[in-house]
């Protein structure tokens, strides 16, 4: 191909600055909201007037920033989204382990250990990874009320473990899948009972698809917005909730800038995690093609 | 669920103390249940006097005037009224104008008693008519506005005049301005003889023993002339007892004491739907949708929107 | 990941390992997927059945269980806010998938030709995905806000005329939604895209080429049903994003101008959660399931045929 592509005639290079252009388009397009967003959040109120949308700011400010975190309101507090930041990484963090290490255990024992039915109960837990919602919503409130973890942190740890397993179970059986069985077969031979195995054989390849598993669920569970809305407490809100609410408050002037600095807040985390491992965010997007 | 506090309300004398009209919205089955703080008057009309001065017009009075001195307002090159679209501001807006239209007896007919043949009338209709006609006073961003974005408007000249309830006078204070010099307050146009009211009050759960004394006393506080006073200054509202002494308050507040006392006395005195005083929550949402679904649709016949309410107050029995 | 040679061991029969399996050992891995299964068929399935039956009541604040039988749909069906939450998700959900299909596709063919920087463009196109809906709400309300973003910028640039106020206009309003949820997804679909050209045999590209056919033509003749598997499980990942939309309406137009952007889950929400009509709410949800199920069981369907056969 490599001689093919020197011999260019004007009208392939024609050809070629036209691709380059529409690509650079579209990149515009996705990244405009981003480069707003930044830029409204470092600028002082003053400044932002009328057709000044991309104008970069003439005295740039960390102050929106520092508003944003700490002192803002949302609804009638007006605490920032500091505090609520913490509540998406206390909520996010033990959400995030359980549900990766059942969904390995059960990945595990739906492809190594196979019985009469396992299919079945695969198709059946996967089925959750479909259902819309709201047609758990109001069954959930009141279940938690009755286990006493309405408006808890530990109720919405325990909704997002409950929707994220049939992910994780979804990742690691089709994972473990391809695993060679022959591995495991051998291992049974010499008396190895089932967490042995699965410590020494099957944990120490899975690296790739608990990195998946965890970029999964660390960023559904952290956008996550309706049980956040839904279950949560005044003390309790995830950031998504508390962004919301920053973003309706009414208290004098609408402060855009520090709007924006609280989106850039709530928006950081999954970006980050998205810049330094996106190779394994897009395989979670993309594995097996099924996705919620 | 409730806890009552008939005993509280014995010892102090809330039969005599409170309006009738009030005391009835804090009773659930005969019993008090729970404690007025504030009166709340949502048929208001603020404006900005440098901006009515500018167009040389004085504060409308009546509909036809709101509608004239609108025009004269955009002609010097204002906003005439200031609105934010969201469902319970053109809720707030229309119960005003509903109340203009047909006077208190139709409204408490239409939207507390959900009367079919009123709901579905010829005057609700013309309501409807003249509450769309005020769609051409505001400006076109307004969709989704927050209240305190168009109170602003007013505040800094933009926009001339705001229908909204007495929580706006919070916003032109903290904009340090006076009322009755910086900025003017009003009963809606055409309902001077009327007080739509929303009343904030602290609702007792049942309990028992020592906390049930705590209650109790919380409940005999709530109506204490200083913590009435203080809460009231604070909230731009009035207070719940019409016996206090109110030279501390701004002439908006007096004015609202006034009306008050007199509507209560001319059975003027009608809950605001717009802010869930007179029906429940599931038909004040199904009418809050038709009234914001009309104020927004190009093409709704007012005739249809009528008819549309008659179906949420059946809807929703 | 592949194993060490070593370790493997040719000898494995079936009847080897069943006379090996003790009795803890057979059950062990019943126990561990126990939980997962007894949750799943409690919180999911028990509560869909929870929500059926709400849906067949006259629950209003709380859940009573007076049975009204099915009257909660013939309110829904008379609900004028309903219907237009119900088309808007056919107009929202039909839009936002076709157009994410083509943008996806287009950036898809378009970076597989041994572009410079392809690594960084294919990062920008898909960060977006990485947002919460309601970022992206947020930032698009701002870009919309006719007063101060896109329409106040052009303006400024002295096209005094220009229009773009569909935030505030309650026959545009819906398509704002499509705008921001296809800024979010269209990368992703571009991914898959991409993934699905990669998966193509040169071979047969070459082929083609070599027949004398034009490139739009290898793409449109031979590429792109190809790429037939991954059309229809974006189709089945997008709409299903479609109906579960219910913070980008939140965040981005909140259901205004009036309800004109109301969408089912937005309707549900509101109904069951700030209205106080559980009952109404319930059934809500049941035809957004009834929706969810129509898309998913054909697709389940030929999932499970292909695996069968493959």
């Amino acid at each position: 191909m490599d001689n093919v592509i020197r011999r260019r005639t004007l009208g392939a290079r024609a050809a070629r600055v036209t691709l380059y252009a529409a690509l650079l388009l579209a990149a515009l397009f996705y990244l405009l909201p981003l480069a707003v967003m930044l830029i409204t959040s470092v600028k002082p109120l003053a400044e932002i007037t009328p057709g000044t949308l991309l104008a970069l700011p003439q005295e740039p400010t960390l102050a929106p920033w520092a508003k944003a975190w700490g002192e803002a309101c949302t609804g009638m507090r007006c605490e920032g989204v500091g505090v609520y930041f913490f509540n998406s990484i206390a909520i996010v963090v033990p959400a995030v382990l359980i549900s990766t290490l059942i969904g390995a255990l059960n990945g595990y024992a739906l492809t190594k250990w196979r019985f009469k039915g396992s299919e079945l109960l695969f198709a059946l837990m996967l089925f959750g990874c479909f259902i819309p919602f709201q047609v758990v919503l109001l069954p959930m409130a009141q279940t938690l009320g009755w286990l006493g973890l309405s408006s808890s942190r530990a109720g919405l740890i325990l909704v997002h473990v409950i929707f994220g397993v049939a992910f994780t179970t979804l990742f690691f059986r089709n994972f473990y899948v391809a695993v060679p069985t022959e591995l495991v077969s051998a291992a049974k031979l010499d008396g190895a009972g089932f967490f042995r195995i699965f410590w020494r054989i099957l944990l120490p390849v899975s690296a790739p698809i608990i990195v998946v598993s965890v970029i999964w669920q660390f960023t559904q569970i952290w956008n996550d917005f309706l049980f956040g809305v839904a279950f949560s407490g005044h003390d309790t809100q995830p950031v998504t909730v508390a962004l919301n609410n920053l973003v309706n408050t009414s208290t004098g002037a609408k402060e855009y800038n520090v709007d924006m600095a609280a989106a850039m807040i709530a928006a950081l985390p999954t970006l980050v995690v998205y810049v330094l491992a996106g190779k394994y965010f897009v395989r979670g997007l993309t594995a097996g093609s099924v996705k919620g | 669920m409730l806890g009552e506090l008939d005993e509280v309300a014995e010892a102090e004398g809330w039969d005599e103390l409170l309006p009738p009209t009030v005391a009835d919205v804090m009773r659930y089955d005969g019993s008090y249940v729970a404690v007025p703080v504030n009166v709340h008057r949502v048929n208001w009309l603020w404006a900005n006097p440098e901006v009515l001065d500018e167009a040389g017009v004085e504060m409308p009075t009546t509909l036809d005037e709101l509608f004239e001195a609108g025009e004269a307002i955009r002609e010097a090159g204002y906003i005439p009224l200031a609105h934010g679209g969201q469902a319970w501001q053109d809720a707030t807006v229309f119960e005003s104008v509903l109340l203009a239209t047909g006077g208190t007896e139709f409204y408490q007919q239409a939207l507390v008693d959900l009367d079919e043949a009123a709901l579905g009338g010829e005057t609700m209709v013309e309501a409807l008519e003249t509450f769309k006609r005020l769609r051409e006073l505001m400006d076109d961003d307004m969709s989704g506005r927050d209240w305190n974005i168009a109170t602003s408007m007013v505040i800094e000249g933009d926009a001339g005049m705001q229908l909204m309830g007495d929580w706006a006078k919070g916003e032109f204070t903290a904009a340090g301005l006076t009322a009755g010099e910086d900025y003017l307050c009003a009963a809606a146009p055409g309902t001077q003889d009327a007080f739509t009211f929303n009343i904030d009050s602290l609702a007792m759960f049942r309990v028992e023993g020592e906390e049930r004394e705590a209650q109790q006393a919380l409940a005999r506080l709530a109506l204490e002339p200083t913590f009435q006073e203080a809460f009231n200054l604070a909230k731009g509202s009035i207070p719940a007892r019409p016996d206090l002494d109110m030279s501390e308050f701004d002439p908006c507040a007096r004015q609202s004491l006034e009306d008050f006392q007199h509507t209560a006395d001319a059975g003027g005195l009608v809950p605001s739907m717009a802010h869930g005083m007179a029906v429940r929550a599931d038909v004040q949402g199904a009418l809050f949708d038709v009234v914001t679904n009309y104020f927004n649709s190009r093409d709704m016949a007012a005739e249809e929107a009528a008819e549309r309410m008659v179906n949420a107050a059946q809807a929703a029995l | 990941m592949s194993p060490s040679p070593s370790m493997a061991r040719p000898a494995d029969g079936p009847g080897a390992r069943r006379s090996r399996a003790g009795t803890l050992h057979a059950w062990l891995p019943k126990l561990v997927l126990a939980p997962s299964v007894a949750i799943s068929l409690f919180f999911v399935y028990g509560f869909m059945l929870w929500t059926f039956i709400l849906s067949l009541t006259n629950s209003r604040m709380l859940p009573s269980y007076e049975f009204v039988g099915f009257a909660q749909y013939a309110r829904l069906m008379t609900n004028d806010r309903w219907w237009v939450a119900s088309s808007n998700l056919v107009v929202f959900g039909g839009l936002f998938v076709a157009i994410c299909l083509v943008l996806g596709l287009l950036l898809a063919i378009l970076l597989d030709q041994r572009i410079r920087q392809e690594g960084a463009l294919r990062t920008v196109y898909l960060y977006p995905m990485a947002l919460s809906f309601i970022v992206t709400g947020v930032v698009w309300k701002w870009l919309l806000n006719p007063g101060l973003g896109i329409q106040a910028m052009v303006r400024g640039w002295g096209f005094e005329e220009f229009r773009f106020d569909w935030l505030v206009d309650p026959d545009m309003a819906v398509y704002t939604l499509v705008i921001a949820a296809v800024w979010q997804a269209s990368g992703f679909v571009m991914a898959l895209f991409l993934a699905g050209l990669r998966g193509i045999d040169d071979s047969i590209l070459k082929a083609a080429q070599l027949d004398g056919a034009s490139l739009p033509r290898v793409y449109w003749r031979v590429v792109i049903p190809c790429l037939r598997p991954v059309v229809f499980s974006a189709v089945m990942i997008l709409s299903h994003i479609a109906i579960k939309s219910f913070d980008l309406v939140v965040a981005l137009t909140g259901g205004g101008p009036g309800y004109a952007t109301d969408l089912p889950a937005t309707f549900m929400y509101t109904h069951a959660f700030t209205r106080a009509q559980v009952g109404l709410g319930s059934a809500s949800a049941m035809l957004m399931l009834g929706g969810v199920l129509a898309i998913l069981i054909p697709y389940l369907y030929s999932e499970l045929r292909s695996r069968r056969h493959g």
